[in-house]
Order: C-alpha cells, then sequence, then structure tokens
C-alpha cells in the first residue's frame, strides 16, 4: 500500500480549466483525491512545492525507445511508442511486451506497425494489435509509397477506430536526402529534398483519410505547405490532427552548420520561413501536438560524417523546457501549453491522463518555469545525449515527476 | 618574418575555402609560385618537411589526386604513407573517428583526407592534434583544386578580379564547383554556373554565382570556361535523360566556345570524359585549353599547403 501524499503549495495548472492557481493536491491510492483545500490523512506524507508548478504528467506521443531514466528527467508519464522497435511491433505477442516494459514507474502504450516489418506492403494485424493493447497504428519512419495500401490501411484502421499515425515526406523525392534543399544544404555539399515533399504526402493522406474517413495524425510536422494543408483539412471537418517537437519550432537548418550531426533529424530541420510557420500554427492551433520524437542514439550512430549518421535527436528531458519558450514568447498561455504537452496526446489516443481532477491517475509534474540551466549532452540522464540544443542555456526545469502517485524524479 | 606580424595563414587545417579571407588565399597562391620553379627544374628537392610523416587517408578512389599529393610531399621530404581504402580497417566496420584516432596515435604530422561523405574531413579534423588537408570530401569542398585552378587563371591572365568564370556542368554533386565558387569570387571574379535544372543546388545564388540554364547564355563572354565532370557514380534515378543529350546541351564544343571571349581559357578539372562534357578538340587545344597546366600547378599548390599547415609544427619564426 503506497502511502497517501499530499502536495502543498503548488501553482496547479489545469489544462482542461485553463486555470492556474495556487493550492494543494492530495493523492491516495495512486489516484487523486482531493485538489483546492482539504484535510490529508494523519500518516501522509508531504511534499512542499515551494511555490513551483503542478502539471499533469507529459504524455509523448511517438517515442522510439524506452527510456525510463529521461522520461522521468523530463517529467514524461506515459508514452506512445513507436513501432520501429527490433523486431519492429507488428504482432500482438510484441505489443504486449512492449506493453508491460515500464510499469510502474512508467506507462507504456505501443503504436502498431500499420504493415508488416514496416515495409509498406502488407497491412500487419492491425485488429489483433488493438486487442493486444495497441493505442494506435502508424507507417514508422517512412511513408507508405504505394497509395493503395495507404488507402486499405485508412479505411480499415478507421473501422477498427484507430489513429492513423503517419511519416508525412514523399519518399520519392527525400530518397537519399539528408538535408531540406536551400542555402544550407548547398553550401554543405548535402544530398537534399525539397521542403515540398512532405506537403505531397500529407495532401495524399488527407485526401485518402477524406475518403475513408478514417483519423490520420501526423506526428511531426514541419513545413508552411503542410500546415496550410491541415489547417484547410480541419476547416472542412476532415479527421486530421499534427504534431511538432520542439527542433522545428525553435532550431532552423542554420543548426547543421558545421556538420552538427546532432541536428540531422528527420524531417531535416527547414529554413526560417518554415520556422516561422510552425510557430503560427502553434499559435492559432493548427498543430494539435507537441511531443518528444525521443530517439536515443548513441557514437555509433552520430559521430559519423553527416550524411551517414542517423537522424533523431533525444529529446524527451528538454521537452518541456523547450516548449515553456513558447509560453515566454507569448505563442501560448501555460495551460494551453500544457494541453498540448498532455491532455492532447492523450484524448487523440484515449489514453487516461493529461487531467488534474480527483479520480484521475495521479501522474503529474513539478517544475520550476524560472529555472536557469544549460543542456549539456554529457549529463543528460537518458541512454544518450544527441541534442541539437547543446550548450543551450535555458530557462524551466521539471523538479519532480510523479507517476501514479509514486516520485519517480 | 618577424614574429610582431600577424601570422598570415592562421587556420591549423585546411578543411575548405569556406572561413578563409580573400589575403589568405592570394598568400597560398604566392606561396605556391616558389615550387613551380623548383618542379621545372632537374633537382626537384626541398628537405623542409624531412622526418615529417605525411599520410594521405584516401576513403574514396583517386589516381590523380592521391598522386599529387604523394608528389608533393616527396619533394619536401617528408616521409609519405599512403593509405586507400582497399587496405584500411575502413572496409571491417572502423568508424572514420577510430581510424582518426589510429593515425594520431601513430603520431602524423600532417594527414590528407579524401573521404566520399561531405563533413567527413571536418570530423576527423576535430579529433587529431596535427593539420589536416581536405583532399575532397563528398560534395561539400575540394580546397586545393581551387587553389590550382584560381593560380592556373591567375597566371594565364595575370590577375582574377573582374574576370568571368563560367563553372559548367554537374554543378550538384561537384565540390570544385562549390570550393571554386567560394576561391574566385573571394578573389574578385564573376561566377557563373551552368547546368540542368537536375543538376543545379537550390540557393547557389546566395554563394555568390549567377546561375544559367542555358549554356550559350552562361558562356557569353566568359574570360574562362571551366567544365566539370559528369559525375554517373552519384546519380541514381533520373537526372538526365542521357550522355547524348547532355553533350547536344551542355558539352563544350569549338563552336560553343566561341560564345565565349576570344582568348578564353579552358579549364577542366579531371578526369575527363571525352565526347560528353568536352569533345577532345576543345580540351587538347595548344593555346587554349590550360589542363594540363592545371594538374602542374596542383603539385605545386599542394606543396605550398603543406609547407605552411606544418609551419607552426615545425617552428618556423612567426608561426608559433
Amino acid at each position: 500500500m503506497i502511502k497517501p501524499l499530499a502536495i502543498r503549495n503548488a501553482r496547479i495548472i489545469d489544462p482542461i480549466a485553463k486555470s492556474d492557481v495556487s493550492g494543494d493536491i492530495l493523492i491516495i491510492d495512486r489516484k487523486i483525491a482531493a485538489v483546492g483545500s482539504f484535510d490529508a490523512p494523519a500518516d501522509a506524507e508531504t511534499l512542499d512545492a515551494k511555490g513551483a508548478y503542478l502539471a499533469p504528467g507529459l504524455v509523448d506521443l511517438g517515442c522510439f525507445a524506452i527510456d525510463m531514466a529521461a522520461f522521468a528527467a523530463g517529467g514524461v508519464t506515459r508514452v506512445a511508442l513507436m513501432p520501429d522497435q527490433s523486431p519492429a511491433l507488428d504482432h500482438a505477442a510484441l505489443v504486449q511486451r512492449a506493453a508491460a516494459a515500464g510499469k510502474p514507474d512508467l506507462w507504456v502504450h505501443p503504436i502498431a506497425a500499420a504493415t508488416k516489418g514496416l515495409s509498406g506492403n502488407d497491412l500487419a494485424e492491425i485488429g489483433l494489435m488493438k486487442a493486444a493493447g495497441a493505442c494506435s497504428v502508424a507507417t514508422g519512419r517512412h511513408w507508405i509509397a504505394d497509395s493503395g495500401v495507404m488507402y486499405r490501411l485508412l479505411a480499415y484502421a478507421a473501422a477498427l477506430d484507430l489513429v492513423v499515425i503517419a511519416h508525412a515526406e514523399d519518399g520519392g523525392l527525400t530518397s537519399g536526402a539528408v538535408a531540406t534543399e536551400g542555402e544550407m544544404a548547398t553550401r554543405f555539399g548535402l544530398p537534399a529534398a525539397p521542403a515540398i515533399a512532405e506537403a505531397m504526402a500529407v495532401a495524399r493522406d488527407i485526401a485518402l483519410a477524406e475518403r475513408t474517413g478514417a483519423a490520420i495524425h501526423f506526428r511531426q510536422l514541419s513545413t508552411a505547405a503542410a500546415f496550410d494543408l491541415v489547417r484547410a483539412a480541419k476547416a472542412r471537418g476532415v479527421r486530421v490532427t499534427c504534431g511538432i517537437s520542439p527542433a522545428y519550432f525553435l532550431l532552423s537548418d542554420i543548426a547543421i552548420g558545421g556538420f552538427r550531426t546532432f541536428a540531422r533529424l528527420s524531417p531535416p530541420l527547414r529554413d526560417n520561413d518554415d520556422v516561422a510557420a510552425a510557430v503560427a500554427a502553434i499559435r492559432d492551433g493548427t498543430v494539435d501536438v507537441i511531443c518528444s520524437s525521443h530517439d536515443p542514439l548513441g557514437p555509433e550512430a552520430k559521430r559519423l560524417p553527416y550524411a551517414d549518421a542517423e537522424a533523431g535527436m533525444s529529446g524527451a528531458e528538454t521537452l518541456l523546457t523547450l516548449s515553456l519558450a513558447l509560453v515566454r514568447d507569448g505563442v501560448l498561455a501555460l495551460p494551453d501549453l500544457v494541453a498540448l504537452l498532455s491532455t492532447a496526446p492523450a484524448k487523440l489516443l484515449g489514453l487516461p491522463g493529461g487531467t488534474i481532477e480527483p479520480g484521475a491517475e495521479a501522474d503529474l509534474v513539478l517544475f520550476d518555469p524560472d529555472a536557469f540551466w544549460k543542456i549539456d549532452s554529457d549529463r543528460m540522464a537518458g541512454a544518450a545525449g544527441n541534442t541539437p540544443f547543446d550548450g543551450l542555456p535555458v530557462q524551466g526545469k521539471v523538479l519532480t515527476t510523479i507517476k501514479g502517485g509514486v516520485i519517480v524524479k | 618574418m618577424s614574429a610582431n606580424l600577424p601570422c598570415p595563414f592562421p587556420h591549423q587545417h585546411l578543411t575548405g575555402i569556406y572561413g578563409l579571407m580573400p589575403h589568405e588565399i592570394a598568400f597560398l597562391l604566392d606561396e605556391a609560385e616558389q615550387w613551380i620553379a623548383l618542379n621545372r627544374t632537374t633537382t626537384k628537392h626541398d628537405s623542409r618537411l624531412a622526418g615529417l610523416t605525411l599520410i594521405n587517408a584516401f576513403f574514396e578512389n583517386s589516381t590523380r589526386t592521391l598522386l599529387s599529393f604523394e608528389i608533393a610531399g616527396k619533394r619536401l621530404g617528408a616521409d609519405v604513407v599512403n593509405m586507400q581504402v582497399s587496405q584500411s580497417s575502413v572496409k571491417k566496420g572502423e568508424t572514420l573517428i577510430d581510424t582518426a584516432v589510429t593515425l594520431n596515435a601513430m603520431r602524423a604530422d600532417m594527414i590528407v583526407v579524401r573521404h566520399q561523405s561531405s563533413g567527413a574531413v571536418q570530423l576527423l579534423a576535430d579529433k587529431v592534434d596535427c593539420p589536416v588537408l581536405n583532399a575532397g570530401d563528398g560534395r561539400h569542398e575540394h580546397p586545393t583544386q581551387a587553389l590550382l585552378d584560381a593560380l592556373t587563371i591567375r597566371r594565364r591572365k595575370g590577375y582574377i578580379a573582374g574576370l568571368t568564370v563560367a563553372i559548367c556542368g554537374d554543378i550538384l554533386h561537384s565540390r570544385v564547383a562549390r570550393s571554386n565558387i567560394l576561391a574566385l569570387t573571394a578573389l574578385g571574379a564573376e561566377v557563373r554556373v551552368v547546368a540542368p535544372p537536375t543538376l543545379m543546388p537550390t540557393a547557389i545564388e546566395r554563394m555568390g554565382a549567377k546561375p544559367f540554364h542555358d549554356f550559350d547564355a552562361g558562356l557569353d563572354g566568359a574570360d574562362v570556361v571551366m567544365m566539370l565532370r559528369l559525375q554517373n557514380e552519384r546519380m541514381e534515378g533520373a537526372y538526365l535523360p542521357s550522355p547524348r543529350e547532355f553533350h547536344a546541351l551542355y558539352g563544350l564544343t569549338p563552336e560553343r566556345l566561341e560564345r565565349a571571349a576570344p582568348d578564353a581559357l579552358v579549364m577542366h578539372p579531371g578526369p575527363m570524359n571525352r565526347g560528353v562534357e568536352i569533345v577532345s578538340s576543345v580540351a587538347d587545344h595548344p593555346t587554349r585549353s590550360a589542363i594540363t597546366e592545371q594538374v602542374e600547378m596542383g603539385v605545386a599548390v599542394r606543396m605550398a599547403c603543406l609547407d605552411v599547415l606544418t609551419r607552426r609544427r615545425r617552428g618556423v619564426e612567426g608561426w608559433a
């Protein structure tokens, strides 16, 4: 039996009520028992928040590794795990095993592979995988080139009420590319693809989703043209959502200067106009989710010439910290930011989480939005420190992560 | 040189033309001049690099450039070791950084690197203690080629500033084009790049070059016509309909050359695809073609670079 926990003197950020008020929270038996003022049981432990902010734990949509230390350090209490594992999550037994991987400190919600081996050819047993605990279905790191397969996937997933998470890059255009066409790729002599590759994929998949009535989620969008397509589709009622990770609203392709492989991402970093469009899309609600795309890659994958390095960044630990820039810049109010990091991804995947009310699972993050620190890739808590933000002075730090009423950091 | 004067070339490595000041480029060209004279004698030897170990680490096939660096190193008295990819541990899965650490442990005094990936030379340079010289990395840079081209032009024309140089062919895949754009614009030339749209990098004008898709327009009045090799090995997919069509639209023939200035210089970094980007009668023209002279300048430029980059190591006064 876990002792009751009373968190006193917190600024409680409620993304649903959109409120930001001082108060206390009582946790009993892994659930939130009371919010506001209450008399704690005699055996309750007390945590003095000292005025720090308390929000629902982050729900990270689309991570590539179960990296407990990184998630705890970043305030993440639930992750939707991408099917790009070894082997790919294309079988019910694999899904079941992945779902059990993190408990009780972290809940892992596997995303089923849309096609066998993520090859893009034959549909995987997504119905059986749903029954085994898959929260959605994804195309993985690549798009499905065959429009017929994508069409049937969307139709099939719609009948199962599964959201399809799509990677939005037209593979014909991006084949071999490691950067976005533009001045940086030209100067550095890097194989590059036009940014329109993203919109090409988004346009096709929106058309197919509209035809089938399926719900489609683009895990990472990064270009003005793609956001425009999503914005327009939403306006006419298509069940489309999209996500972004901080690199795309904070960094442009200038960050690849010096052949910095930590900035080698998929999709690649874009130009300044696209970065501005990303911020605008977050501001106007086109973007539904902010995720980390956590993909810890060691030196074997990154200490290589730029074009030979693998794409991906370690992002869970810095997800909240970097996203707080949106609040400081006046793009979002803090409760709205928390909604993008927690409530929206939980709702999108039909998961518990993202709320801060009596009866909800006590998944919480306590953070100081003003604390200054410096991101240091050598001192990351997670499996690897491959962050393009290495060395960046930042503001806002996770102090405590609570999963199911238990302090995990 | 007095120790009080600023060092004329303060860089530890030569990974590219990017980052060099115009006077630093000119300094290397000036230094190369003395080696041209030496190379034309029967002695061809200077012992200033005696005792130093030069490793030519070539991860990508090369004959001409490797030979040029080997001759340059030997003429300066260095112990030259050639490490080619077929002999190296890279094929056994050793990473570039492991190789760098190994070369460093062997106390190389200078490492010349060629690699098929852009940025590989910088990565290696970050991990070793001795100077590193880029002999071509992917599509990124080939600084000594740009220097030897600039030296060839300067000697033939007497100056570079104000000249119009047309670089023609496969610009997209060319490290030679990138280094030449940077070097020649820094020295005051107007640089045009001529290529079909599929072989033209986007935003090339941001590097200071003026792009042309029409070969004749790009050649119009040019003082120097620099042809590039069609790099078929770097092309997968529909870049061009055929070499025949490329030749028809972008091949340098005597008739085409008439578009350029009457005394236009013809250059090519080699190896040439004769009959594709250039025809033999132009390539071998006794007065217009500077192609063999480029090869000669290559040795002199590389001697200059090896000399300059090792001066700090050799304790030359003013280079501490």
